[in-house]
């Protein structure tokens, strides 16, 4: 480790893992409530299950941002971190409020919870994904704006680099998107306009930034390629990004009632958005290649690696696949969304945080990389849980074009439940593959603790 | 491995006899931009099929005076950025930025025409949700309308680096790069005008 402070980013991994972990279970008690309808009712009612699930999901890739970023900047701008002690204090409070919250969401009725938390000064909760009390999206607000000062001033301090700026707009513009989540107009039409202003500009925008940023730290440093030529691919794949990812916000807009033209815009633009994910993949294969050093810590490029390539499918094809206005006509709010949402999330977001812990997390204990027995138990758990996601997503597209096929499109088409009846075959397939999904989990988390020679060549 | 090798940037190609001219990843991007206004001339091409009538109509209320008059604009500054290479490539900074200038003088023109078009246009109250031509034309154009900004742009910073004379034989990747973006908006209007202003 080249600087001390880089030391916090520990705390976060280990926050991010375990509340990963707690999504898994909670994904897994949803998977099974979907064929086992009374699982665990009335304790854990489907709907709270899900909230906790997604919300989760999304805190837990939070706490791995930040852990990456305050890992990442001072290395690149070459300087102590602004406050160490800040950053320390963040992750309480930040951990403190998310448990609160997801404490509130299993101990009370959701209603109670909003009349607890003063839902009735600003109405902003009963929105997907943006489910938090009004105390906790406060929270959120205080803590991005204070770790992003402290990140900024990092980087005001010290050198600024390609990768640290790219970080930067990203994190800011996560934390500005953020604030559509206090926008909650009466009309539902402005509600879904602006609520998608925070999803979508958030996972196929500035996450996207930091995906970059974070992919392309670690490959200079496990391929030791010359950083200009990772800066000017980071630079092509950030404007594809952007231009294809701001505008593909229109494919949300197909039926919530915005203007027609949005079917057209959002098409074309959005057919687009799995270019800069090839270019990516396309860039971590052709940097790996021209490596200029064997890096020992293997398992850290099989997961940057995996992330270019299951990102690309992830959210590249799975989300072309039914991205066009005529296919969505049929396709929209169906099991294909949950395939594409799975395998996108875990593809891009969720090994792009593994790529950065599993690089850094063995140099903040002191060595260059883990033992080779360590290793090998992390790849068996990246590929036990990259193959379970793969399944997850073909077999949620199976039932996905079934019950298109069912319930949308067949000359008898059915109800809703009745179609859910009769795919219920790939739901349970779709659970056993989560519960092998959980045992790569579990291995991932023991790979922490097998010892066994550590390697010290090379940093 | 030899690590001890140079690695070859594969993204900067070497200036002169080197093919493409400019940077690759200048070329990237012009594949990017060309297949997002190919996806949308399909897109117009397909939907005129299925609305003959009211895209003939509504094609004889554009200005197809101002289109051409557009287009030789474009052509023109197409032809000046390609002298301005051929100038600072044989050393003649001066002249090179004088061309550039002239290029940059054609874009404004064109912004001016296409200005007084749109702002007969939506003064006659059309807009996106007018009708399905009207949508396609006012998307095309208005896309195109941008890149014809961001051409500027890159041709205003390249006339201060001509003038420096940063750009000489051996030096002309950013110089061959910009003119090359120039020219892929140049192109894309050379389709457009045809196809959403005459083809009918």
């Amino acid at each position: 480790m080249q600087y001390k402070s880089q030391a916090v980013a520990k705390l976060y991994f280990m926050a991010a893992i375990g509340l990963f972990a707690g999504q898994v279970l909670f994904g897994l008690i949803m998977g099974l409530q979907y064929v086992v309808g009374d699982f665990l009712f009335p304790a854990i009612p489907f709907n709270v299950a899900r909230m906790v699930h997604t919300n989760l999901l999304i805190v837990w890739l939070l706490f791995g941002f930040m852990g990456g970023a305050y890992y990442l900047v001072p290395e690149e701008s070459e300087t102590e971190l602004f406050s160490p002690k800040l950053a320390v204090a963040l992750f309480w409070i930040f951990l403190i409020a998310g448990a609160l919250t997801i404490v509130g969401y299993l101990a009370v009725p959701y209603a109670t919870l909003a009349q607890m938390t003063g839902n009735d000064l600003l109405e902003t909760m009963g929105r997907e994904f943006l489910e938090q009390p009004l105390p906790t999206k406060l929270g959120i607000v205080v803590v991005a704006l204070a770790f992003l000062f402290n990140i900024t001033m990092t980087v005001l301090k010290g050198k600024k680099t390609a990768i640290s700026m790219v970080l930067l707009l990203g994190l800011w513009g996560l934390a500005i998107f953020f604030l559509f989540s206090f926008y909650n107009p009466s009309n539902l039409v402005k509600d879904k306009f602006y609520w998608w202003w925070v999803v979508h500009l958030w996972v196929e925008g500035v996450w996207e930034l930091i995906l970059g940023s974070l992919l392309a730290f670690v490959l200079i440093k496990v391929t030791g390629v010359d950083r200009e030529v990772i800066e000017k691919w980071l630079y092509v794949i950030v404007t594809l990004t952007l231009v294809t990812g701001i505008i593909g916000t229109g494919h949300h807009y197909y039926w919530i009632g915005a203007p027609e033209y949005w079917q057209w815009w959002g098409s074309v633009f959005s057919a687009l958005e799995p270019i800069p994910f090839f270019a990516m993949t396309v860039f971590a294969f052709n940097m790996v290649n021209r490596r200029r050093r064997e890096h020992p810590n293997q398992a850290a490029t099989l997961w940057a690696l995996g992330t270019a390539v299951m990102s690309f499918l992830g959210a590249g094809v799975w989300g072309f696949l039914h991205t066009l206005a005529p296919v969505n006509y049929y396709t929209h709010g169906t099991q294909v969304t949950a395939a594409h949402g799975h395998m996108a999330f875990y593809g891009a977001y969720a090994m792009v945080v593994l790529t950065i812990i599993s690089y850094a997390m063995p140099i903040m204990r002191g060595r260059a990389a883990n033992s080779n027995r360590a290793q090998v138990v992390e790849m068996w758990s990246f590929w036990l849980m990259t193959v379970s996601m793969v399944f997850i997503t073909l077999f949620l597209t199976a039932a996905g074009i079934l019950q298109v096929w069912l319930q949308r499109f067949s000359s008898t088409p059915i109800p809703f439940m009745q179609a859910q009846e009769q795919i219920s075959l790939f739901y349970w397939l779709r659970e056993g593959t989560g519960v092998l999904f959980l045992v790569g989990l579990v291995l991932y988390i023991v790979s922490f603790f097998v010892s066994g020679r550590e390697k010290t060549s090379a940093a | 491995m030899n690590p001890g090798a140079q690695n070859p940037d594969p993204m900067t190609v070497p200036p002169t006899s080197a093919y493409p001219p400019g940077d690759l990843a200048v070329w990237v991007f012009i594949f990017a931009e060309l297949l997002a206004f190919g996806v949308f001339f399909l897109a117009y091409a397909f939907t005129r099929m299925r609305h003959v009538e009211l895209f003939d109509a509504m094609q004889g209320t554009l200005d197809r005076r101002a289109g051409a008059v557009n287009t030789v604009l474009l052509i023109t500054s197409s032809f000046c950025v390609a002298r301005a290479v051929r100038a600072a490539e044989h050393g003649a900074s001066r002249i090179g930025t004088r061309w550039v200038l002239a290029a940059l003088a054609c874009g404004a023109g064109f912004l001016l025409v296409k200005g007084a078009e749109y702002a007969d246009k939506f003064g006659a109250g059309i807009s996106l949700s007018t009708n399905t031509f009207y949508m396609f034309y006012l998307s095309l154009t208005f896309f195109h309308f941008m890149h014809v900004i961001l051409g500027m742009v890159v041709l205003a910073v390249l006339a201060v680096q001509t003038r420096r004379g940063d750009y000489h034989r051996g030096n002309m990747n950013g110089l061959e790069s910009g003119a090359a973006y120039w020219h892929m908006v140049d192109l894309v209007w050379i389709v457009l005008f045809p196809l959403v202003y005459v083809l009918r």
